[in-house]
């Protein structure tokens, strides 16, 4: 019954302005990588390269969404003192189902995104969402959190993934770009390359931030 | 007893809200179970499925020619058909041509690279006396550096035609492979190294040296005895 009105709630919520804008804060004034730099560890690790970057962005997504999801309509039921490691218990087996899912879909892209699948889990960003958003809004609102958050977390590791996939092995998604003899920068696909790539993404973020507060 | 009239109640409402966090964290973790079984058991044949197709074209990389393949197994003494249970460092995975003759074995190999183990599949073909394919199964070799050894052409040309001839007492190798500076190959039995990978090369080439001289002397002694299996494998 109540699951009900909340769903209602849902459409309902499309069309609220405020609802919008709870979509959009993920993508763009909250962005999990670029404004609140949450979730580092895949962010550094698992972008380099195009296709890396956008599974471990839908799966985070996918991840971060059911969970909001159910934190939110099981709001009420869970009590104050158990609520983290509930929160926990929620985001894990939503993990270890998309790590099954993944592994049916693809050996090959199991094999190249590795432990990060699992370490989703403590992925502090789907952990700050339930916190923060899921424990204290409609399922509604949340799954709209979740929509905006995952898309913009999948945004931000694409940047990354692409510009370095460019630059360390000279393609996209896989497909050559450059004629034979262009030397690939493999520091780009290296642990250092993702810091670089970061620094200089955030730096742009801020540039653009600033203009757009002076102006 | 003033003191045990004030304590009663509050230990009443203790009980009540342990009782129901335990409820809740039961109930979850019982909903979460039922969700992980139930996406385990739909995805375990999709898996397992994917695993095999995986090993097949494998196989079928590191032997040429090969249009069916059959697995066995070394129990000791013989190679016997494969049950599906055997460990891994005892199977052996024969191939055979349309016209049924034998193309070669692929073999599991493991070596110790730079970060972690790295699974190799080889192909070894008995009328050439040479490894004649080389695959990997899985590495966590560094990107851009020792992940070479699956990419760098010059490195895997080494396993066109890599020799490991039985020797005149047939229990071990005439040559065992061994592992040259990268464009210092002199030989038949020599694997070429690749620069900036050479912790990575040398495994690999350490890998199949052992495995080679373990299984290549009783493989060419028992070649005669494959012969492709009446139903063509899946």
């Amino acid at each position: 019954m109540n699951k009900h009105t909340d769903k209602s709630g849902f459409f309902a919520a499309l069309e609220d302005s405020s609802s919008a804008d709870t979509f959009l804060r993920g993508l763009w004034k909250d962005n999990p990588v670029f404004v609140q730099v949450l979730g580092m560890c895949p962010v550094l690790a698992v972008t380099n390269t195009s296709m890396n970057a956008l599974a471990m962005g839908l799966a985070t997504a996918f991840v971060l969404l059911m969970s909001n999801v159910l934190v939110s309509s099981l709001r009420h039921f869970i009590p104050k003192q158990v609520r983290i490691a509930s929160y926990i218990l929620i985001i894990a087996t939503f993990v270890t189902i998309t790590d099954y899912a993944i592994m049916a879909i693809s050996v090959e892209l199991h094999k190249s995104l590795g432990a990060f699948i699992s370490l989703i889990v403590v992925n502090c960003l789907i952990l700050s969402r339930a916190e923060a958003f899921a424990s204290k809004n409609t399922v509604g609102q949340s799954m709209l959190d979740a929509l905006g958050m995952g898309v913009g977390f999948t945004f931000a590791l694409l940047c990354l993934g692409v510009v370095r996939e460019v630059l360390g092995s000279g393609s996209i998604f896989g497909f050559g770009l450059f004629p034979d003899g262009f030397q690939n920068w493999i520091v780009m696909i290296l642990p250092a390359g993702g810091f670089f790539t970061l620094a200089i993404w955030l730096l742009l973020f801020n540039i653009l931030k600033q203009k757009r507060a002076t102006t | 007893m003033s003191e045990t009239m004030t304590i009663a109640p509050e230990q009443k409402a203790a009980t009540g809200n342990s009782n129901k966090m335990l409820f809740a964290m039961v109930g979850i973790g019982l909903m979460c179970a039922l969700l992980i079984v139930l996406t385990y058991e739909g995805t375990k044949p999709i898996i397992a499925k994917n695993k095999a197709a995986a090993l097949e074209q494998a196989i079928f990389k590191v032997l040429p020619g090969t249009m069916t393949t059959a697995g066995y197994y070394w129990d000791g003494n013989a190679f016997s058909p494969l049950k599906g249970t055997e460990a891994e460092g005892q199977r052996v995975y024969a191939g055979f041509s349309e016209s049924g003759t034998l193309t070669g074995f692929a073999l599991p190999a493991v070596g110790l690279g730079y970060a972690g183990e790295i699974r190799v599949l080889y192909g070894y073909d008995p009328a050439q006396e040479a490894l004649v394919g080389f695959y990997v199964l899985e590495s966590k070799e560094t990107p851009g550096l020792g992940d070479k050894i699956e990419k760098d052409p010059a490195f895997l040309a080494n396993f066109e035609a890599l020799s490991v001839a039985v020797g005149t007492d047939g229990n071990s190798l005439k040559n065992e492979i061994t592992y040259a500076k990268s464009g210092e190959k002199q030989n038949a039995w020599e694997v070429d190294g690749i620069t900036g990978a050479t912790i990575s090369s040398k495994a690999v080439t350490e890998a199949l040296s052992t495995s080679t001289a373990e299984w290549v002397p009783r493989l060419y002694e028992a070649k005669e005895r494959f012969k492709p299996q009446t139903q063509s494998h899946e």
